[in-house]
């Protein structure tokens, strides 16, 4: 199938945000993915938090591995730079990149596969780098595009379209990314858009890397009853502990969130995340107590979500390396030779 | 073919056996380095163990007055160290050469050979009385040695000690224990043996402007002048040590002059797969990327390097290489991942290299891969080695032209995509196979979707066949394209030669010596780039015979020839050398001399 443009034809009184764009131009190619698929309701939450964060979208570089979800990229944010890597090496691109021009918005969309199984090494590092990043796994428990094999999220006794139950022990990068540092990490439902959006809105805004995990059905290969990604068990299992607003720099943080029932927590750029809480017992300041909450519920077969553990002072891959405040790629070429004199000194230290 | 008594003034080998781990490495620096501020041309190589402690280890200066950096075959004087090698050591001194040895202890009258002469020094004894602290006594043995080879070889004092002064600046105890240990080694060979020997160190004035550097330091120090800001490695012998100097160079000349902070970025990445796509992303955002690495790293970046051939990636890698298959033997040398980089990764892929011969190559052919990748856009794998990359070699002063400009190829800035009307990634408007491109966040008509998949010429995904085949077509338009761009080889003719030689890298320095050496008169043409210009053919199709000089076991560079160029095979004959040690000059001799016999047989 060939890229596809949607037409882009603005109707009168579209709304356009202060750049003047409307949500058609944070808009991609058509999808080629199965209708229904929740990596769709993704994109479409993608489009719109772009949309209402007011990024250019020139200035947002959009990477992907291998996979279903990793097709994505194509469907949204046409006017960004798009690159689609080798299967589970996105990471370490994301890592250059960024490296190179710390300007730009980054987001990377990965699978459980991508991510989980021959990615699971480079997920890791870029994460404790703390790579200023959105990293999204649209993890549906199965690798869709060889047709249904259970992937590394897939849960103990989960059934496929065909053959046995899966039996390996799953591995959950929410818990996971807790346990090795990460500074920001949620999980969502890519049926629940208006938990998140707000959440991509927060992860695209924060300062390091920011890992969301969304639970996104795959509708041909493991929507059935017996699987636990299915829309169905999604639904009925879902257990949402935070919900948080985000709210940009320039607005004041209304009246309404009434000390205890909410918290502002302020990002670099100004703006808030504001998280309230649904689960009276969750406390999303304690990496350690969000683990034991998560493995709790977990086992009761609940799928917790919400933004799970925010540290937002945390240093990301530059502070940490301590790199110039410019990008490095648009360092002029003279400041970066040594030059003749250079040259002298080497000349003198080999000697 | 010599008297046992006739001077043989700067042109000998000497060669030290020691035990890792011993802190020999200063020592045999310190008397190589002594020698060359004397002003006569040297070269040591480092012949280790992939180990820390304890197991046997080469150290072989080569003194030559003309100028010979290859191995010659000779050991003149060993310094015999390392008890548990002692045998093999002895055995490997020419006839006619001298073995040093500790005699602090009484030792078998059956160790000695008829043909050397053996020179007892109680080191340990001397040491032993003369230090207190037992690693002051190990070290210091070492030292003592040099002090003994001062006075055997001629070697002047005042030039160690300016070269200990160097090194121990601000530490004067260090500095006179060091001068201590060569006195005393000095003292007692003059008071034991004639010295000097017949093979010995007369000074010349043919140094002046020279360095002792290694390839890995100076193929660093050309990143820096590239401009490149961005460096990932996965640590591997023998490429660490040029990340390593890139560090270092960076911290000497990239801070940030306002802020203090860095100009550059390095980072250590998680293996080699991760290096390589961090670097590719670096390009991609528009920084000058590398990464080093070897064989079992070239191997795990296979997959990206193909990603970076049909995406069409700038990138830099350099392949220091060392002995395979597998892991094989990580701290030897080799030149066999010539054919595993040419066609790295699978599909139609395929990619430039350059073959640096010595450190000065390094250093230019750092700039020279920045500059191609980016005019080029596709990745540059600069095929050094182990003996360039981690010996010291002696180097002219490095130059350079201020009117320098990097090549970024062909880049399309804010202002000029403003002016465009459309932007296509992958169409080849001026008909060289090289299109334009653009970094992110530039403009928004200059974004587009990179992908290894199926692409057509305006960047979209395609799994259309013409589409398809017509990126694929024109990416060999850019392969012929690059044929005039990269370095050509260099050629060395002698009146009524009729056959030739043909080498790459490291390999150049047997061969120089042999030009002068072989039976009859031989050309020359040193290979330095793939893909290969007409220039190649052309020198093949001027030669009957062409003996291909490589160190590797399965003459890979003999198979590119054949693969590449329209060549009739059997006028390719392959003298090979892949034991781990550098080649030979005698080795190269000893092959070349045997087949010129069996083909005038023929």
């Amino acid at each position: 199938m060939s890229y596809i443009s949607k037409p882009r034809v603005p109707y009168a009184g579209i709304k356009r945000n202060k750049l003047g764009f409307t949500v058609r131009d944070y808009e991609g190619g058509m999808s080629t993915l199965c209708a229904g698929c929740g990596h769709d309701s993704i994109t479409a939450a993608l489009v719109q938090a772009f949309f209402e964060l007011e990024i250019p979208p020139h200035r947002v570089a959009k990477l992907s591995g291998i996979g279903c979800s990793s097709k994505t990229p194509a469907y949204f944010l046409d006017g960004a730079h798009g690159l689609n890597a080798v299967h589970g090496r996105m990471p370490a691109v994301a890592t250059g990149a960024n490296a190179a021009n710390r300007d730009l918005y980054y987001v990377g969309v990965s699978g459980d596969g991508d991510s989980l199984s021959i990615g699971l090494g480079q997920f890791a590092h870029a994460i404790r780098r703390n790579v200023n990043m959105l990293y999204i796994i649209e993890n549906n428990g199965v690798y869709g595009l060889t047709k249904g094999q259970f992937s590394a999220s897939a849960d103990v006794g989960s059934t496929p379209k065909k053959g046995d139950p899966n039996r390996n022990l799953p591995i959950d990068p929410v818990v996971f990314a807790l346990g090795i540092g990460a500074t920001f990490v949620a999980r969502s439902f890519s049926g629940d858009k208006d938990q998140l959006i707000p959440i991509l809105k927060g992860g695209l805004m924060h300062k390091g890397f920011a890992l969301i995990d969304v639970i996104s059905p795959c509708v041909t290969f493991n929507d059935h009853v017996g699987s636990t990604k299915s829309y169905a068990h999604t639904r009925e299992h879902i257990q949402e502990t935070v919900r948080s607003d985000f709210v940009p720099p320039a607005e004041a943080i209304e009246v309404d969130y009434q000390e205890g029932s909410a918290t502002p927590v302020r990002l670099h750029d100004g703006s808030h995340i504001v998280l309230r809480k649904v689960a009276p017992e969750f406390n999303s300041d304690s990496r350690s107590e969000t683990i034991s909450y998560l493995e709790k519920h977990q086992a009761n077969g609940e799928i917790v979500t919400g933004l799970l553990y925010l540290d937002k002072d945390a240093d990301d891959l530059h502070k940490t390396f301590d790199t110039t405040d410019r990008p490095l790629s648009e360092i002029e070429f003279e400041e970066l030779c040594p030059g003749e004199a250079g040259l002298e000194d080497v000349y003198r230290m080999y000697r | 073919m010599f008297k046992s008594n006739d001077v043989i003034a700067n042109d000998f080998v000497v060669k030290v056996a020691n035990v890792n781990g011993t802190g020999s490495s200063s020592a045999n620096s310190l008397l190589m380095k002594s020698i060359f501020h004397m002003g006569v041309p040297v070269i040591g190589k480092n012949y280790f163990p992939s180990n820390i402690q304890g197991l046997p280890t080469w150290y072989e200066i080569r003194v030559s007055k003309d100028g010979h950096v290859a191995r010659s075959g000779r050991v003149d004087l060993m310094v015999a160290m390392n008890a548990q090698t002692y045998l093999q050591d002895r055995d490997e001194v020419s006839p006619g050469g001298y073995l040093l040895y500790d005699s602090s202890w009484p030792r078998d009258e059956r160790l000695a050979r008829d043909d050397i002469t053996l020179l007892g020094v109680p080191l340990s004894r001397i040491c032993n009385e003369a230090f207190t602290s037992a690693r002051a006594r190990i070290l210091m043995k070492n030292i003592t040695y040099v002090g003994v080879l001062s006075a055997l070889l001629d070697i002047d004092r005042a030039v160690i000690s300016d070269q200990l002064k160097r090194t121990f600046a601000g530490k004067e105890h260090l500095f006179d224990a060091n001068m201590k240990a060569i006195q005393l080694g000095y003292d007692y060979a003059v008071e034991h043996f004639s010295c000097p020997l017949r093979f010995r160190v007369e000074p010349l004035d043919d140094t002046e402007d020279m360095m002792m550097i290694d390839g890995n330091t100076a193929a660093a120090l050309g990143c820096v002048y590239a401009g490149a800001t961005f460096g990932a490695w996965y640590p591997i012998t023998p490429s660490t040590s040029l990340m390593d100097g890139f560090t270092k160079f960076c911290e000497k000349f990239r801070e940030d002059q306002d802020s203090g902070k860095k100009n550059y970025c390095i980072v250590q990445a998680e293996d080699e797969l991760a290096a390589i796509g961090m670097t590719i992303g670096a390009g991609w955002s528009g920084a000058r990327a590398f990464t080093c690495t070897s064989g079992p790293g070239i191997s795990l970046m296979s997959e990206f390097l193909g990603f970076g051939y049909y995406a069409e990636m700038p990138t830099v890698v350099f392949d220091v290489q060392r002995v395979g298959p597998s892991t094989g033997m990580p701290t030897r040398t080799q030149q066999s991942d010539i054919l595993s980089c040419a066609f790295a990764s699978h599909g139609d892929t395929r990619h430039v290299l350059l073959f640096p011969a010595y450190p000065e190559e390094c250093f230019y052919f750092a700039i020279e891969a920045f500059d191609l990748a980016e005019r080029l856009q596709t990745p540059v794998i600069v095929l050094s080695d182990l003996d360039i990359g981690m010996n010291d070699w002696p180097c002219p002063k490095l130059t350079w032209a201020p009117s320098y400009e990097p090549d970024r190829g062909k880049v399309l800035n804010q202002e000029e995509l403003e002016h465009l009307e459309d932007f296509y990634r992958y169409v080849d408007s001026d008909g060289d196979g090289i299109c334009f491109r653009t970094y992110p966040g530039v403009h928004p008509r200059g974004s587009f979707f990179t992908r290894g998949s199926g692409h057509n010429k305006y960047g979209g995904y395609t799994e259309d066949p013409t589409e398809y085949q017509q990126v694929l077509d024109r990416l060999v338009r850019k392969w012929d394209t690059a044929k005039q761009f990269v370095p050509e080889p260099l050629v060395q003719t002698r009146p009524g030669a009729t056959a030739a030689i043909i080498a790459v890298g490291s390999s150049d320095g047997a061969v120089q010596e042999v030009l002068e050496n072989a039976d009859q008169p031989l050309n020359y043409m040193r290979i330095r780039a793939f893909p290969f210009s007409a220039s190649v053919q052309k020198f093949i199709d001027d030669h009957e015979r062409i003996f291909v000089v490589e160190q590797n076991r399965d003459a890979q560079l003999k198979t590119l020839l054949a693969i590449e160029l329209n060549v009739d095979k059997r006028k390719l004959i392959s003298v090979l050398h892949y034991d781990g040690f550098p080649i030979g000059s005698d080795h190269v001799l000893a092959g070349l001399n045997g087949l010129l016999k069996e083909s005038v047989k023929v």
